[in-house]
């Protein structure tokens, strides 16, 4: 996949870096607000578990598929997952057709590791026979309109994606996966819960969800997944990404207002995929 | 026929029959059909009958006013981006007077936008040219992008619509033909602004646009 | 046993509930999504635009490039991603049928991009992304004689039925389905797209047209309605 560069007016680039100036970005948000975002689950009716994520104008599909294999050695009782991620050439006028770059791969791997760090998915409770077979979870992430801050939204799309997955039936005495046939089981999941923020770093400022004009302008940025299993948050991922420098203070302070929009946040966005999990029975 | 009332139209569509009529922008006639060959608005004249785009990139012609941002610098002038698959360029002999070879990067870098006139096309090449009193460098503000079909709307009749736009929000704003506007005015000026033109993108199509406007630029008064 | 109730109980020459709607990627010059039942595509169109590698350009026309994905958790066994024989020739008939309406004189040397993706497949992917592309492509203000309608046509047994589903192409009685996929313009009715998969006897052949043509019509209608601004979906 190719993408193109493009270019920003650099009069643009001085009015975004002016409001931030006075703490201000363009549309009034706040430098750690979100855009507005709409969760939509079950949108793909064969995968195992599907939602769609809008953030503003940026749009993410994600689908869970299930299958069996063979364990990896050192993890016999254990089930796998693998995260995959594209841009289709669909969503922007930059993205051409082709393998995935390097880009979406970072992005699925980023995603992966705060989901499989957290503890979110029961490896243990995946596994069929030990040894022998354990179910595979992979989940697809595809890009269908490009507004910034994939990186969140995909993040937040797979996530919706695990929750609301059932099983496809395992037939004991075949021992092989009936396609097709739900069961009314989900994933074994904890409470867990990932929730990845990722800060965009212009001239300084530290954004929350970028569009796509301030990430095009941006130097870099800062990916911080966490989860609260008890009273403690916890980190489960970092990465920083682009070409920004930060020093000890920013990090610190990055991490420090990551608890505060994990807060704010958080609870919301699972309160209403619990509710629409609810609905779908 | 009223301005507001007209129709939205698909390819292939059969608009109106009758030997009277002829075929106008984007439309055949077969027998006594006229026939749409593209999505956008009728416009029936007393006999032409044409569409008027909504949609599509921008088609340029000779003395548009254009907005773009350089691309890149060569030898003897500027590359410009304004939209759509077209190669423009503005050469040093249009700039002012002490632009030449050696100081290009004085006048314009790449990423500056300016306010052009589409001099000559030769497709996909587009030659810009400066000589004219509002064109030229486009300092502070921000530009946003539209569809260049929904421009007129945008302007207005007798550039009514942008008038009221400018007043309203105390800016100045230039609009050009290929969808690209520059807006200036204090931060929060140039956000209702953009905001106002945006609603007129969306809109553009549908009745009591100004109405709309002026009630959206009364509330954000307040 | 013969055929004579369909296993959705559709009557023969019966459509699935349908979806259509345009404008549903913000970013493209020109969207739509079209829904036969649980067959979902959706299609953007980015263009005309500059075409890189400059030596793919035809200078004297305008090229259309499709592409077509299935989502991997479109389908029942995920599909690994990527392209493959199937989606490349997909993609190719897309575009031959696109380019026999499009007006390919007007931007000369460059390309029009058009994006299919399955969301959801239940049989007749080809022909709902077909269906998607030209709304798209309209939606996009490209040049157009005309739209282009595609439908499945299939002979299950001795009947010949419309719109046929994964569980009618897999029926086996009767010697197995014969799946027909027809692409048919909106005004002249001429077959821009045409493909057999299967068995059936020549002198029935004329049946499948004509079911295709019929289906066809009901199809463009549906996508006129969206074009102009309806948001269809049969299934609520």
């Amino acid at each position: 996949m190719k993408i193109n560069s493009v270019r920003i007016p650099n009069i643009n680039k001085r009015k975004i870096i002016e409001s931030l100036g006075k703490n201000k970005r363009l549309n009034n948000r706040g430098l750690l607000d979100y855009r507005d975002m709409n969760i939509e689950l079950g949108i793909s009716k064969n995968a195992e578990g599907s939602a769609r994520v809008k953030i503003g104008k940026t749009e993410i599909i994600a689908g869970v598929k299930l299958s069996t294999q063979e364990p990896y050695p050192d993890h016999e009782d254990e089930g796998t997952m693998s995260v995959f991620m594209e841009f289709s050439p669909l969503c922007g006028e930059r993205y051409e057709s082709g393998p995935p770059k390097i880009d979406s791969i970072e992005i699925a791997r980023i995603v992966d590791r705060g989901i499989r760090e957290s503890g979110f998915i029961d490896w243990k409770a995946l596994c069929i026979k030990k040894n022998e077979k354990v179910w595979s979870i992979m989940v697809d992430i595809y890009c269908i309109n490009d507004d910034g801050n994939i990186l969140d939204a995909s993040s937040m799309a797979a996530i919706a994606a695990l929750q609301s997955a059932y099983f496809p039936r395992y037939d004991e005495k075949e021992e092989k996966v009936k396609f097709g046939e739900f069961t009314k089981n989900k994933l074994p999941l904890t409470k867990n819960i990932p929730f990845q923020m990722t800060f965009y770093e212009i001239k300084e400022n530290l954004l929350l969800d970028a569009d796509r004009e301030e990430e095009d302008i941006s130097n870099g940025r800062f990916t911080i997944t966490l989860s609260q299993p008890k009273n403690e948050k916890i980190i489960n991922a970092l990465q920083k990404g682009g070409k920004s420098a930060f020093s000890s203070q920013e990090i610190n302070l990055m991490i420090e207002n990551s608890e505060k929009i994990y807060d704010t946040y958080f609870l919301k966005i699972d309160n209403q995929i619990k509710k629409l999990i609810k609905t779908k029975n | 026929m009223n301005k507001e009332e007209r129709k939205i139209v698909v390819p292939g569509e059969i608009i109106v029959s009758g030997e009277k009529y002829l075929p106008g922008d984007f439309t055949i006639k077969n027998k006594e059909d006229i026939i749409a060959n593209r999505y956008g608005l009728v416009d029936f004249g007393e006999r032409i009958v044409k569409i008027i785009p909504i949609s599509g990139i921008f088609e340029p012609r000779r003395g548009n006013v254009v907005i773009g941002t350089v691309r890149d610098i060569s030898f003897n002038g500027y590359n410009v981006e304004i939209g759509g698959p077209y190669s423009a360029f503005l050469p040093i002999m249009e700039c002012p007077r002490f632009v030449n070879k050696e100081n290009l990067l004085d006048f314009a870098k790449i990423g500056d936008s300016l306010a052009f006139r589409i001099v000559n096309i030769k497709k996909p090449s587009i030659d810009l040219g400066l000589k004219s009193r509002n064109l030229g460098k486009l300092n502070d503000g921000r530009i946003i992008k539209i569809n260049s079909h929904k421009v007129p709307r945008v302007i207005g009749k007798e550039g009514s619509m942008i008038n009221l736009i400018k007043e309203k929000t105390n800016t100045e704003i230039t609009v050009g033909q290929n969808g690209f506007i520059w807006i200036k005015g204090e931060l929060e000026n140039e956000e209702k602004a953009r905001d106002a033109i945006k609603l007129i993108e969306k809109e553009s199509i549908f009745n009591g646009l100004t109405q709309k406007v002026e009630e959206f630029l009364k509330i954000k008064e307040k | 046993m013969v055929y004579t109730k369909r296993t959705d109980g559709r009557k023969m020459d019966q459509l699935r509930p349908i979806k259509a709607e345009v404008g549903i990627i913000p970013n493209a010059d020109g969207s739509a999504l079209f829904a036969y039942g649980d067959t979902v595509a959706i299609a953007g169109v980015y263009g005309p635009k500059h075409l890189h590698p400059q030596h793919l350009q035809n200078p004297e026309k305008c090229t259309i490039r499709c592409n077509y994905n299935m989502l991997p958790f479109s389908v029942t066994e995920r599909a690994r991603p990527g392209p493959n024989r199937r989606s490349k020739e997909i993609a190719l008939i897309t575009e031959n049928a696109l380019s026999t309406v499009v007006d390919l004189d007007r931007f000369p040397g460059t390309v029009i991009d058009v994006e299919i993706v399955i969301l959801q497949a239940n049989a007749s992917t080809r022909c709902a992304g077909i269906n998607a592309a030209a709304m798209a492509l309209a939606h996009a203000g490209i040049v157009m004689k005309e739209l282009v309608s595609s439908v499945s046509i299939g002979k299950i047994d001795d009947k010949i039925v419309t719109d046929i589903t994964k569980e009618e192409e897999d029926h086996d009685l009767g010697g197995g389905a014969t799946d027909i996929p027809f692409t048919i313009c909106s005004n002249s009715k001429k077959i821009v797209h045409l493909q057999l998969d299967g068995k059936i006897p020549t002198k029935r052949f004329n049946e499948a047209i004509d079911a295709a043509i019929s289906a066809c019509e009901k199809i463009n209608q549906y996508q006129i309605r969206a074009l102009k601004g309806e948001k269809i979906d049969e299934n609520k």
